[in-house]
């Protein structure tokens, strides 16, 4: 008997029971289910949810690999073991075993906790609630090593991440109707419940926090930080676009995340409308800085005066201002929904994330509260938007009667 | 040019620092967009107002396997004719005739219990030989034996040009044309009492599969001009056609009525969209929309005084061996045509009536719709797939590219089974619809309005103006499997039953 007969006696004997959604959820990853059309179109595209959220996941794994082999270049390079990258993207000091090895390490638990927490809370929550198992979580899954420190606790990722499943999702009634982005939630959770852990300077290289205090001290200071203490930045322009500095697991190499988006825009799975409306917003917001700088508002003396200084189009490039847009402005629920609004959405996502970056005292980066503070205003977006379809159909009224 | 100019000027004003050029330049370049984008519109909607051409662009044309060879094949005369109540959607039935009674063809079995004057005539002459019924007795289905020499119900001629508008209303009513005639808000058969603004009739069936109305029309020419002068008559408003822009209808000769060349994918022959483009239903409108292959029987009708329930229909689909027209009757048994040169005894397959899009699911011993000119036979899908859901995918239809390849060849065709291609879910993604969807409303925020029975929403949102069929593309490419069409239909019967 062969292994799709027996899965599928298997599906009839649960059928109904509680355990049904948990055996579907498994079994729909291995097959296509059996289900065929009733009542309405007798044939339907080839796209589901699990292939479109898969479709983001690919796009991700770059970014992951990347993370990976640079946490391993991060560290020895802070220690002074190896030289700095010489030749461009495919050095031969970046792409080591040694490198990967400590990225493995560390990160690889990062990925199994979050989905283990994540996708557990999801299936229980299913069975609880009788319904399938859905597949918002498989990206916010991937997304959410992508963006914590290397040296994050276990522990405190998990809590974490129970925390953003059950409150940002689960509350709301589940996949698509949440109105934060799980993944933002669960990162908003970790900044202000352990603030002196998340926006210290010493979370972003793997080793920093263990050697802090002792001799052989190394800095895990990212280019934000330096310049929001309005240190110089030792880190060339390639590096910045490369990837090859500290910071959030995944959001490092402008270059795969732009390779990524296109990725997504190419696949028309991400939307290129609130990605474009989000990099012009950034670059408007870097122009009035350095245009506030070059007018002489601000001295060289002001504490704003490094990240206003920056010149507009690296704000691009550094911080997680590309992952921010690329991967998390981009989620279809918590975005707006209309194509007027996503311009809106992403433009403002944009601009109020250089500006939250440039005037955040505390901890020198914004996507991450831009995007947020842009998910509660999405839907208000979306309403002004229909409106206007909506008064559109007034006024031909009105014309009519008239 | 623009770049230099401005860089110029602002050397000559001294500016010299880079980033702010950059600046002035990027104000520059919103600012001429600003100017300009709303000048091309115009230009654009001038273009566009100065034809009665209609040019679709959302939309989607499915391209499957074996469409109809334009061949006329008449099909074996069906021993029984089925007339199924639930294909008038919201008529009670009352019926006027019982099990035993020897009926010519034309004459009245049930009338709607909401409308006396709505009456349901028989397409054959013989004996009703059963009543099927249901749950609380509701009636499912009419059976009428058929006489083997049919004899026809004389209404009389009516001579369209010089009839009244209530000779023409009385002769539909009292004749069982009537049912042909549905109206707008709602979708239902229209209601005799309130005259519409305006009437729509689609020349143009854009619909994957469906029968090409220029060979199933041809030679009908006098009966449509008949049919569409009386119809004229019924509105105080116009009567809109549309032909396809390459076509060779027969209705594009017709006279009193605005003839709409369309193009673009489907559902550019939705008569809804032509409604949409040509002209909107406000709130407290009614227009009525009558079906092309209808006109014909109204036609005839006006001109013999016979009701003759005759239609050609397209058996199409992969499963069909030799995919052709056929001429047969309304309520036919759906045996008659599909085992000739069409599909073996022990497919496993899914016969609809209608297209694959909004059609009904039928059993091999049932019996063609009322409405539909199209039978489509077409592989079930109820089998697993081994990684369906992440492999990629080159024989299915996807308006994404997510390892789904179909953007490669457009042209290509497609043999697609009934499979849902994945399993139900709440609304995730956006903007998918949109890209399918013509009219000038919001899809999924009219759907979301519908499934919260929000009335006022809804109203505002324009459910006056669509038909379930008006949403079969996004429910096609719906990544969330989510029955759009069951939504709207639900949403305006719930419409129907508050506002009325």
């Amino acid at each position: 008997m062969s292994l799709k007969r027996r899965l599928h006696i298997l599906k009839r004997k649960y059928r109904g029971s509680k355990m049904a959604p948990a055996f579907n959820a498994i079994h729909t990853f291995l097959f296509l289910p059996d289900e065929t059309t009733h009542g309405g179109t007798h044939i339907k595209a080839a796209d589901d949810l699990k292939r479109t959220m898969n479709t983001v996941i690919m796009a991700m794994v770059p970014c992951l690999i990347f993370g990976m082999f640079n946490a391993g270049y991060q560290h020895y390079l802070a220690l002074g073991d190896i030289e700095a990258v010489s030749a461009g993207f495919l050095s031969s000091e970046f792409w080591t075993l040694d490198n990967f090895l400590v990225g493995l390490i560390k990160i690889l638990p990062l990925v199994v906790v979050s989905y283990g927490v994540g996708l557990g809370i999801e299936f229980l929550f299913a069975i609880i609630k009788k319904h399938e198992v859905e597949e918002g979580y498989l990206v916010t899954g991937m997304l959410v090593p992508l963006i914590v420190p290397v040296d994050i606790p276990l522990w405190m990722l998990a809590v974490a991440v129970a925390f953003g499943v059950v409150i940002g999702k689960e509350v709301f009634g589940g996949t698509g109707m949440n109105i934060l982005n799980p993944a933002l939630t669960i990162r908003a959770f970790l900044f202000f419940a352990y603030p002196t852990w998340m926006s210290g300077d010493k979370v972003w290289v793997h080793g920093a926090v263990e050697r802090a205090g002792t001799p052989d001290a190394i800095s895990g200071e990212t280019i934000l930080g330096s310049l929001a203490q309005n240190n110089e930045v030792s880190y060339s322009v390639m590096d910045m676009f490369l990837g090859f500095i500290p910071g959030s697991v995944g959001e490092t190499s402008a270059l795969l995340i732009l390779i990524g988006g296109l990725f997504l825009i190419f696949t028309k799975i991400g939307s290129w409308r609130i990605m474009l409306s989000s990099v012009l917003g950034a670059i408007a917001m870097g122009l009035i800085f350095n245009w506030v700088v070059d007018a002489g508002v601000i001295g060289s003396g002001s504490k704003f005066y490094g990240l206003m200084n920056t010149v507009w189009w690296h704000h691009l490039l550094i911080g997680g201002f590309a992952f921010g847009t690329v991967f998390m402005a981009t989620d279809p629920v918590t975005a707006s929904q209309t194509n007027k609004g996503k311009w809106i959405y992403g433009f403002l996502v944009g601009f109020i994330s250089i500006m939250i970056r440039v005037f955040n005292p505390a901890y020198p980066e914004g996507v991450m509260l831009a995007i947020l503070l842009m998910n509660v205003f999405a839907p208000t977006i979306d309403h002004y938007v229909v409106q206007g379809n909506v008064k559109k159909r007034m006024k031909r009224l009105k014309a009519k009667t008239a | 040019m623009i770049y230099v100019k401005v860089n110029k000027f602002y050397a000559q004003k001294g500016f010299c620092n880079e980033v702010h050029k950059n600046l002035l330049i990027f104000r520059e370049t919103v600012l001429l967009i600003c100017i300009f984008a709303p000048i091309f519109r115009q230009l654009i909607s001038i273009k566009k107002n100065m034809s009665n051409d209609i040019r679709i662009k959302k939309g989607l044309d499915i391209n499957l396997k074996g469409a109809a060879e334009k061949t006329l094949d008449t099909a074996i005369v069906s021993n029984t004719c089925t007339i199924r109540p639930e294909d008038f959607h919201g008529v009670i039935p009352k019926l006027i005739l019982k099990v035993g009674a020897k009926l010519k063809a034309g004459e009245p079995v049930f009338y709607d219990k909401s409308n006396e004057n709505v009456k349901f005539v028989s397409p054959v002459s013989g004996e009703i030989t059963e009543i099927v019924r249901g749950a609380k007795r509701r009636i499912l289905a009419i059976k009428i034996q058929a006489d083997k020499k049919q004899t026809f119900q004389d209404n009389g001629k009516l001579d369209v040009d010089a009839a009244t508008q209530e000779e023409v209303l009385g002769k539909l009513l009292k004749s069982g044309c009537w049912p042909f005639i549905k109206q707008r808000p709602y979708d239902v058969i229209a209601n005799p009492e309130k005259a519409p603004k305006a009437i729509f009739v689609s020349g143009y069936a854009s619909a994957p599969l469906a029968a090409d109305l220029d060979f199933a029309l041809q030679g009908k020419e006098a009966e449509l001009q008949a049919a569409v002068t009386a119809i004229g008559k019924l509105t105080e408003g116009t009567v809109h056609i549309s032909v396809g822009k390459n076509s060779n209808s027969p209705l594009s000769s017709v006279s009193g009525a605005t003839i709409h060349k369309v193009s673009g994918p489907h559902p550019s022959g939705n008569v809804g969209t032509l409604i949409n483009k040509v002209d909107p239903i406000n709130k407290g409108e009614v227009v009525w929309t009558v079906s092309a292959q209808d006109l014909v029987i109204i036609g005839e009708l006006l001109l013999t005084g016979k009701f003759n329930a005759e239609r050609v229909v397209a058996l199409a689909g992969s499963l069909v061996e030799k995919p052709r027209y056929f001429t047969t009757k309304i309520g036919s048994e759906i045996a008659t045509m599909i085992y000739d040169k069409g599909i073996s005894e022990e497919a496993n397959s899914r016969i609809i009536s209608g297209n694959v899009l909004s059609g009904k699911e039928v059993r091999p011993d049932g019996a063609l719709d009322y409405y539909s000119n199209v039978i489509t036979v077409i592989p079930e899908g109820d089998d697993y797939e081994l990684f369906g859901w992440t492999k990629p995918v080159f024989n299915k239809v996807s308006t994404s590219r997510a390892l789904t390849f179909s953007w490669l060849n457009s042209k290509k065709e497609y043999n697609l089974n009934t499979n849902t291609n994945g399993e139900h879910r709440a609304f995730v993604v956006t903007g998918g619809y949109e890209e399918v969807f013509p009219l000038d409303i919001y899809p999924l925020q009219i759907l979301k309005a519908c499934m919260y029975k929000d009335l006022d929403e809804m109203e505002a949102l324009g459910m006056y103006e669509v038909a379930p069929e008006d949403f079969a593309l996004t429910e096609f490419v719906c990544v969330s499997k989510q029955p759009h069409q069951k939504i709207i239909r639900e949403g305006l019967d719930l419409m129907l039953k508050e506002i009325g």
